[in-house]
Formats: C-alpha cells, sequence, structure tokens
C-alpha cells in the first residue's frame, strides 16, 4: 500500500504543534513557575510623576508578619542602571543625552509607577500589606507630562544630565537638495498630526521569578522576555555584574509581547539580585495596574509634514520635523525607533527623489515608550499615508490615481531611497490591483448611498504601505549606533534514530514558531513534524540568539536553521558518499533522501544518522562523529514587506460611533511557509490598528497621572468592535535571504491605522472634514456632525 | 483561617484559605491548577473564566470562601479522561482561534457556556457581543468567532460546516 503522508512543508497550513497545551491549561507561564522555599515581591511605586525622595521609612513594614527583607535604592546603589542599547547622535555629532536609569529611585522618582523600594516576604499579600506600612516622604515637583510643556522654557528639569528634556535632536537628508526642491513646487501640501501613546497590553502581565544556588554561585531568572538571551547580556554584564556562564535565563511560554517585553526591566534585575541577598527563589508578577504604569508604551509623536508636488501630481521632495516622547528614563531600544525605524521609512512606496527629516526626542514624566508592534514604522506610514489622501485632495487628484502615479516602478528594484535604505523586491501595483478588486472598490459608491438611504455615512480608505523588517546586518545597524548585534542563531540535531531537535535564538510569543520553523525543517530534511521539536527561550539550552521582534524570527532564525542544514546536508553526503562507496560530488540529497545520481543506490537520513552516532562503519579519521551543526545569520539587508489595506467603515450620526464594516488586506510578505499562520499574524495586526485608530490612547493629566490606568478605562478592542478582515497574499521574493521570507508578524499593525481614519475622513466628507486625530471616538465624530457644537 | 470544601474538576478538595483569597488564587496556587490565568484586576479580561455549577465566572470575581459546595470546572477538566477534547478545544485548534494561548482557557470556557445559553444556535453578532467579557490582544477575535460557530454546531448537533466542507 502506498500511504502519502500528508504534505507538511513550506506552502501548507498545518495546525499548530503548540496548541494542545494551551487549549488543555498546560502552558508554561512565568507565573506558573514556583520554586521551592520560593519568596514573593512585591514593588512599591511612586504614586507622584516627579518629585523628591527624602526619606524612606521601612522599620515599620520590617515588622509586619511574613517579611524577609525590604531594599530600597539605597541598596542598590552599588550595581549598574538599566542600560540603553542603542546610541544616536545629535546634529552636530555629539552623543544623545543618556541620564541614568536607576533600578530602585534614587533620590527622585520621574513618573508614576517608578520603582521604589521592593518587599520580599513570605506571601504575595503579606509583601503587599507591608509596602503599605512603607512610609516614603516625597516632595513634589512640577512635573512635565507633555512634550509641549518638558520643551517649555522654565519647564522644570528631569535629568541633570538631559538639559532643556532633550534627549537629543537629529536629522537624516540633505536640507540644501530638499530646499531646492521645494523651490520648483507647484504646490507644498502641509499637515500636521499627533500619533497617540498606545498602551501594548499583552494578556499576560510581566512575571519574573530569580532563583540563586548559593553551593555554585548559580542565578537562574525566569521571564516574560521575548529575547533572554539579551536580557542575560544586558543584566549580567551592565546591571549585576554577573558573568554570562553564572547566569540563566529562561523565557518559558510566554503570553503575547508585541515589543514590550524586548526590554530589560528593573523587575528583572530586583529579583535576580535579591534572591542572592536573601538566598531564596524570589517571584514577582504584575498586576494589570502595574503593567500599565511599568510596561513600556508605544508611538506618541508630534509631527509636521509637508510634501513638495508639481503640476502633473508627481512628488518633488517631503520634510518631516516630528517630536517623539521617550518618557522618563530611556527603554532598552527607545531611541532608534523614532530615528532609524521611522525616518527611513518615510519614503513608503513612492519614488519621492529627496527627503529631510527631523526628530527631536524629549523626556517627560511619563511611563518610558519604546517599540510597540511596528514600532517607528507604523509612525511613518501613518503619516505617509494620511499626507498622501490630504495631498490628492489638496491638488484635486483621485487618491488611488496619486498613489499609482508615485509608485516606485516594478523593474526598479533594487531601490535606493534617499534615507538610507535599498529595497530589494516588491510590486506596489499588484497588491493595490488586487485590493481594490477584493474589496470592490468600484462599487464603493453605490454602498455610500444605500447607506445614506439609511442615515448612515460610509466611508472607504486605502493605504499602501511598506516595512522594513527581518532586523538586521550588524555592521549596518553598528554605524547607526546600535550596541549589539542582530544575526541569529540555529541548531539543527539529528538525533541517532532520525528525529531533530532545532535550538532557535529566537522566541516565540504567539507566533506559531514550534510548527513553523518544524514545517522548515519538514520541507528540507523530511522529517516529519512530529518528529521535529523546536527549543527556544532557555539560555542553557540555546547556544546564543537576539530574539523576535521586528517580524525577524523567519527571516533571520529561519535562515540560520537554513544555514545549519546545509551544513548537515553537507557532512550526512560524505557519510553517504561512504556508506554508498561513491564520490561526494554523486551524492545528491531530497527531502530525507540520500542518492547516488542516477542510480537507485539511497541512504535515508536515518541511515546516515545512526552511522554518524554508531560510526562502526565510518571514515573516522575525516569526519567526526555526530550529526548536530550550528549556523549564525547575518542578513544582507532588512527585509520590504507591503502592500495595501482597504477599510469601509459606517457611521452612525446619532451616536458619532464608527463601526468597521469591511477590511481588506493584501500583503507581500515573501514566501508563505503556513498561510493559516500568516492570515492569523495579519489579522491580529490589524486589530491592533484598528485599536489605535479608533479606540486606544494613553491619557495623561497635566500632572502626569495615568488617567486610562485600567482595562476598565483604556479601551481594548474587542470582539464586538472589530469586523471580520480578509487576508490575502501577493508575493514577490525576498532576495537576499534563502528562504525567499520578508516577515509578517508586523504588517498588519502598520498598514491599517491611515486606511480606517482615511475611511472616516471620507465619510465624513460632506461635513468639510480633512483630518480627525487618532483615537476617532464617538465623542470627536459626534461634535464634527454636530458643527462642533457641545452635546446638551 | 476559614475552610473551603469544593469540587473541582470532579475532584473533592478542602483547604485553608485567607478570608480576602479569590476562587483564581485558590485554583492557581493552592491547586496548583494554572490553566486558569489572571490578565487584569479589573474584571475585564475574562482570562480568568471557569465554570461554577454550569454558569461561566470569573474566578478573580469571587471569594473562595464563597465556593463552599461548588462544583467548579476549569480548563483543566473539559478534556475527556482518554485526552479526547471538548469540540470547543478541538474547533478552536482547527481553526486557529489562538495564539499566544494566555486567554484561551477563559475564552474557551466563555465560549462553552455561551453555546449552552443558545440552543439553537447564535449568529456571528451574538457570539461577538457574547464574548464581550474576554479580550484577546492576539487575534483580532475572527478565527475566534468560526471556532464558536463551528464548536456549536458539533455541540447541538448540526451539520458542521467542517463536516459539510468534507462531503
Amino acid at each position: 500500500m502506498n500511504v502519502v503522508a500528508p504534505f507538511e512543508g513550506i506552502g501548507a497550513s498545518v495546525r499548530r504543534k503548540e496548541d494542545l497545551r494551551f487549549l488543555s491549561g498546560r502552558g508554561h507561564y512565568t507565573d506558573d513557575i514556583n520554586r521551592p522555599g520560593q519568596a514573593h515581591a512585591y514593588i512599591l511605586r511612586s504614586p507622584h510623576a516627579h518629585a523628591a525622595i527624602n526619606a524612606i521609612e521601612t522599620a515599620a513594614a520590617q515588622a509586619m508578619p511574613g517579611v524577609v527583607a525590604i531594599f530600597t535604592g539605597a541598596d542598590l546603589a552599588a550595581i549598574g542602571g538599566l542600560p540603553c542599547g542603542w546610541q544616536i547622535h545629535n546634529k552636530d555629532g555629539s552623543p544623545m543625552a543618556e541620564p541614568k536609569h536607576p533600578v530602585l529611585a534614587e533620590g527622585k522618582v520621574r513618573h508614576v509607577g517608578d520603582p521604589v523600594a521592593v518587599v520580599i516576604a513570605e506571601t504575595r499579600q503579606q509583601a503587599r500589606d507591608a509596602a503599605e506600612a512603607i512610609a516614603v516622604d516625597y516632595t513634589p515637583l512640577p512635573a512635565v507630562a507633555t512634550m509641549q510643556a518638558a520643551l517649555a522654557p522654565g519647564a522644570a528639569q528631569m535629568h541633570e544630565a538631559a538639559p532643556g528634556n532633550l534627549c537629543y535632536d537629529w536629522h537624516i537628508g540633505d536640507k540644501a537638495v530638499l530646499d531646492a526642491a521645494f523651490a520648483k513646487a507647484h504646490k507644498v501640501v502641509t499637515f500636521e498630526t499627533t500619533n497617540n501613546r498606545l498602551v501594548p497590553n499583552a494578556m499576560e502581565p510581566r512575571a519574573a521569578v530569580g532563583d540563586f544556588d548559593p553551593q555554585s554561585g548559580d542565578y537562574t531568572l525566569y521571564t516574560t522576555s521575548q529575547n533572554p538571551h539579551v536580557i542575560r547580556l544586558l543584566m549580567g554584564a551592565f546591571v549585576l555584574n554577573i558573568p554570562e556562564s553564572k547566569l540563566r535565563v529562561v523565557a518559558p511560554d510566554v503570553g503575547g509581547g508585541f515589543g514590550s517585553k524586548i526590554y530589560h526591566y528593573a523587575e528583572e534585575a530586583i529579583v535576580t539580585w535579591a534572591a542572592g541577598r536573601v538566598k531564596r527563589p524570589v517571584k514577582w508578577t504584575a498586576d494589570r495596574t502595574e503593567s500599565f504604569m511599568s510596561d513600556a508604551h508605544g508611538r506618541d509623536h508630534v509631527s509636521k509634514a509637508e510634501l513638495a508636488v508639481d503640476k502633473d501630481g508627481k512628488i518633488l521632495g517631503l520634510k518631516v520635523h516630528t517630536y517623539a516622547n521617550m518618557g522618563a528614563y530611556l527603554s532598552t531600544f527607545a531611541p532608534c525607533v523614532p530615528t532609524y525605524l521611522y525616518a527611513t521609512l518615510l519614503a513608503g512606496v513612492y519614488t519621492t527623489p529627496v527627503i529631510y527629516a527631523e526628530v527631536k526626542a524629549v523626556f517627560t514624566n511619563t511611563v518610558p515608550v519604546d517599540a510597540y508592534r511596528g514600532a517607528g514604522r507604523p509612525e511613518a506610514t501613518y503619516l505617509l499615508e494620511r499626507l498622501m489622501d490630504v495631498a490628492a485632495a489638496e491638488i484635486g487628484m483621485d487618491r488611488v490615481e496619486f498613489r499609482r502615479k508615485n509608485f516606485i516602478p516594478v523593474d526598479a528594484f533594487p531601490y535606493q531611497t534617499p534615507v538610507a535604505l535599498q529595497y530589494d523586491s516588491g510590486n506596489y501595483f499588484a497588491t493595490l490591483d488586487a485590493a481594490l478588486e477584493a474589496a470592490d472598490w468600484k462599487g464603493f459608491e453605490a454602498r455610500r448611498a444605500a447607506a445614506k438611504a439609511k442615515g448612515k455615512l460610509r466611508g472607504i480608505g486605502i493605504s499602501t504601505y511598506l516595512e522594513a523588517c527581518g532586523i538586521a546586518p550588524s555592521a549596518v545597524v553598528g554605524s547607526l549606533g546600535a550596541r549589539a548585534g542582530l544575526y541569529e542563531v540555529g541548531t539543527i540535531r539529528v538525533h541517532p534514530t532520525g528525529s531533530v531537535t532545532v535550538l532557535t535564538g529566537t522566541h516565540s510569543h504567539g507566533q506559531g514558531h514550534e510548527t513553523t520553523l518544524a514545517q522548515l525543517v519538514a520541507d528540507r530534511l523530511g522529517v516529519p513534524i512530529a518528529n521535529v521539536d523546536i527549543v527556544h527561550g532557555d539560555t542553557a539550552k540555546v547556544p546564543f540568539g537576539m530574539g523576535t521582534y521586528g517580524s525577524r524570527s523567519l527571516a533571520v532564525g529561519g535562515s540560520a536553521m537554513f544555514k545549519a542544514m546545509d551544513k548537515i546536508i553537507a557532512k550526512g553526503k560524505r557519510i553517504a558518499a561512504h556508506l554508498m562507496e561513491a564520490s561526494v560530488e554523486d551524492v545528491e540529497f531530497d527531502r530525507g533522501t540520500f542518492r547516488v545520481a542516477g542510480t537507485d543506490k539511497t541512504k535515508t537520513l536515518t541511515d546516515i544518522s545512526l552511522a554518524a552516532y554508531v560510526p562502526h562503519n565510518y571514515p573516522i579519521e575525516e569526519i567526526e562523529p555526530g550529526l548536530e551543526e550550528t549556523a549564525f545569520y547575518d542578513p544582507k539587508n532588512f527585509t520590504y514587506p507591503g502592500g495595501c489595506h482597504i477599510a469601509e467603515v459606517e457611521i452612525d450620526t446619532e451616536t458619532g460611533k464608527v463601526s468597521m464594516v469591511n477590511f481588506t488586506a493584501v500583503d507581500d510578505v515573501g514566501r508563505v511557509i503556513n498561510p493559516m499562520i500568516v492570515e492569523g499574524q495579519v489579522q491580529g495586526g490589524v486589530a491592533q490598528g484598528i485599536g489605535q485608530a479608533l479606540l486606544e490612547s494613553a491619557v495623561y493629566d497635566a500632572d502626569g497621572q495615568l488617567i486610562s490606568g485600567s482595562m476598565m478605562d483604556y479601551t481594548m478592542p474587542r470582539a464586538d468592535d472589530l469586523a471580520p478582515v480578509s487576508v490575502a497574499t501577493h508575493t514577490t521574493l525576498c532576495t537576499h535571504n534563502p528562504l525567499g521570507v520578508k516577515g509578517c508578524g508586523e504588517v498588519g499593525a502598520i498598514g491599517s491605522p491611515p486606511a480606517v481614519i482615511n475611511a472616516v475622513v471620507d465619510a465624513l466628507k460632506e461635513y468639510g472634514v480633512k483630518h480627525i486625530e487618532m483615537p476617532a471616538t464617538p465623542a470627536k465624530i459626534w461634535n464634527i456632525i454636530n458643527g462642533g457644537r457641545k452635546a446638551a | 483561617m476559614p475552610q473551603v470544601t469544593l469540587t473541582v474538576n470532579g475532584t473533592k478538595h478542602t483547604v485553608e484559605v485567607e478570608a480576602r483569597t479569590l476562587l483564581v488564587e485558590l485554583l492557581r496556587e493552592q491547586l496548583r491548577l494554572t490553566g486558569t490565568h489572571v490578565g487584569c484586576d479589573t474584571s475585564q479580561c475574562g482570562a480568568c473564566v471557569v465554570h461554577m455549577g454550569g454558569d461561566s465566572i470569573k474566578a478573580c470575581t469571587i471569594l473562595a470562601v464563597q465556593c463552599e459546595g461548588a462544583d467548579v470546572t476549569t480548563i483543566e477538566g473539559l478534556a475527556k479522561a482518554d485526552g479526547t477534547l471538548h469540540p470547543m478545544q478541538e474547533a478552536f485548534r482547527e481553526y486557529h482561534a489562538l495564539q499566544c494561548g494566555f486567554c484561551t482557557p477563559g475564552m474557551v470556557m466563555s465560549a462553552i457556556d455561551l453555546v449552552n445559553k443558545h440552543p439553537n444556535g447564535l449568529t456571528e453578532q451574538e457570539i461577538r457581543e457574547g464574548l464581550e467579557g474576554n479580550i484577546c490582544r492576539c487575534t483580532g477575535y475572527h478565527n475566534i468567532v468560526k471556532a464558536i460557530a463551528a464548536a456549536a454546531d458539533v455541540m447541538q448537533g448540526r451539520r458542521s460546516e467542517l463536516a459539510r466542507a468534507a462531503e
């Protein structure tokens, strides 16, 4: 009988291997970990946005039941501050202001939620009770809650090392060339906007368990991280001075990240250090309120853009000025987000010949801001794709034709933009046409009229976007200020009887790597995915790695695996040549079978692995036993996914509420390994983008209190806020990685917000609306519909 | 300390708790049933949903001492002893209705109750509104809605979309 195994390789929508444990309650998240003898930490946080600490009185708390120890900034004075992983230089070449980010506050607090003291107790409740008995004597200081307030003359100064609350004043592009282009413009279109501050809100709150073995002096940190090796490096080398060999970092199942779990956080250092001090494991788990005031926030730009256009609608130049909020301290990768992940994307999918952008990064008395799904690229895309609509309207051109007229031609790749990046491949016409067709763009006016007849305002909006991901060539990012390499590591371990263990430096926290990466092995080595195990998230098991962010896992991590499989196949061919008494040049390999070319002599991968581990008949002088290979892969370029998103909305004129009617995404993410997972990634990203456009906003009052500090106040998208998302892909292959993949994790969040706002503005065009700021809440829209009158 | 006796997934437990202990803390920390999750502190997210006496409840919003004599089912108690998944679990896997898995236990428990309370089936809009108390940050809900519709067909003996597609 000829049994055909189901195809599990590249292109198959294989159901996920990880799902069974998640669906049966057997996931293994950090808060599920309990170590023998474990104590619990509670972190006392500042209620003030800006205050001097005069004294911290802990004696009463120390006497409370169950208290093991209490530590304040004074106890941690000998350890380092939390390091920043990227240094930006000012226009004049001087380095950015980089004030210390203490693990526990030293003399001053700078945002609501800034950690002040930690109580270690037998139970979490006892630690919390004792924290309430700590008396902190604060002198409140004037707070700067907005960038405008922080930059105002006479503003309260947050850091001695950052005069004027300025982190950096950076630019890219040639201003003289830009000015010349603008001088020739038929029209200059100006657009100003705020990109709203978001709270990532992964459903799993952050948690950390520190463990210390007094016998060996070894530390272990279990943490909710997207990149355990990076945490080991940052915390070991810069904060606690623990050598890598004595520090293991484990990131087990992680319940969503979206960027917020990239960074090295104070609590990780606190529990690790405290475990060494109290000689017991120490566990900390955030409650959601703490997440709101201690997880890095996202976005928060204020920008002005000017677009120079000739009389035919061809773009001549783009000038952008942006203020970017850093919050109170520099989070791990914060400085690169509004610079190299933002301004370099301002060409988008267009042939804009000259671009000049300047960015001022500002400290404020708010939670630090860092990368959130898309990181810089959504901000650039939103600015550009809103500007395209505003400009088309001003010059009286159809918004689709205006875009098409300025697209980078299909035959122009590789395409060098004026802002550093070189795109390797893409076809923006194809994704546009496919999306217009799928969304029935032509039939829209009939739907608008039908909605109008029911008293509803209907609008349609488009966004043709591009992003740079697959982060990133180490030498390039190093020259731009990164303090790390951004290669990835993969080990392929073929066991004696042919099953495979993959060790990857990337980390899965929802992306489904245990399935997708296994499919790469199935496709190439012919091993069923049931026999392929993906190991990630443990520095004691995986040789090294830089983790998962910037849609890099497949493009960089998958490519490292591909290289390691090259080595497995090369070694396997040498062993097979010996066993089949052939020349190695004559041995071919295809999905698990080694064959002497032109003969029926074959050996399976299992024959070879068995020979490699039981080397009786084996060329032991020439080839080492074993079948395990590791590869480091450093990407040659970023990858450039792009596509077209179309949103269709309907507005209830009575309430101002926007309903999503339809959303169409046609994305070019390169080669698709698992279509089901890609579709899920796009849908999830689009949901976050719709959340930004319509619902979400982190709101501070003038004193720096976070008003939207809980899930009752911060509007998370729920099932009835969203509509079905139609997802399609149109592939052009990445030309510089062996898999041809580009990445799909962020496209949804990058392409969608301007499509939604363009649709809302379109729906409201009869009211003369040219722009509406995100989130487009019912209150804002009701006020527009009612001519700015306030509700009675 | 107060004592509470309750049945969880068919097993009777008598546990000493602090008066302020929440049911979810009893489940996670004392019974080590860590499938039930805590995602917020304002009863918004639904990661902690379990069944009590057949109704879905948020285990973060009830004190353990209120559960005297209660019959509680958690995500760990859904599959049959031989490992056969509940149709809702099966549908979530088939329709890729989970990504990070953190909201999943609560989502599945809510979904089962939602279907049970609508013996004649649900529209897409009813499913979306029925999930008001559960937040997912990964999926955009699209596949969750599809999975619940498919599971409802199986649970209520209708020919499912899947079955129709296979024919």
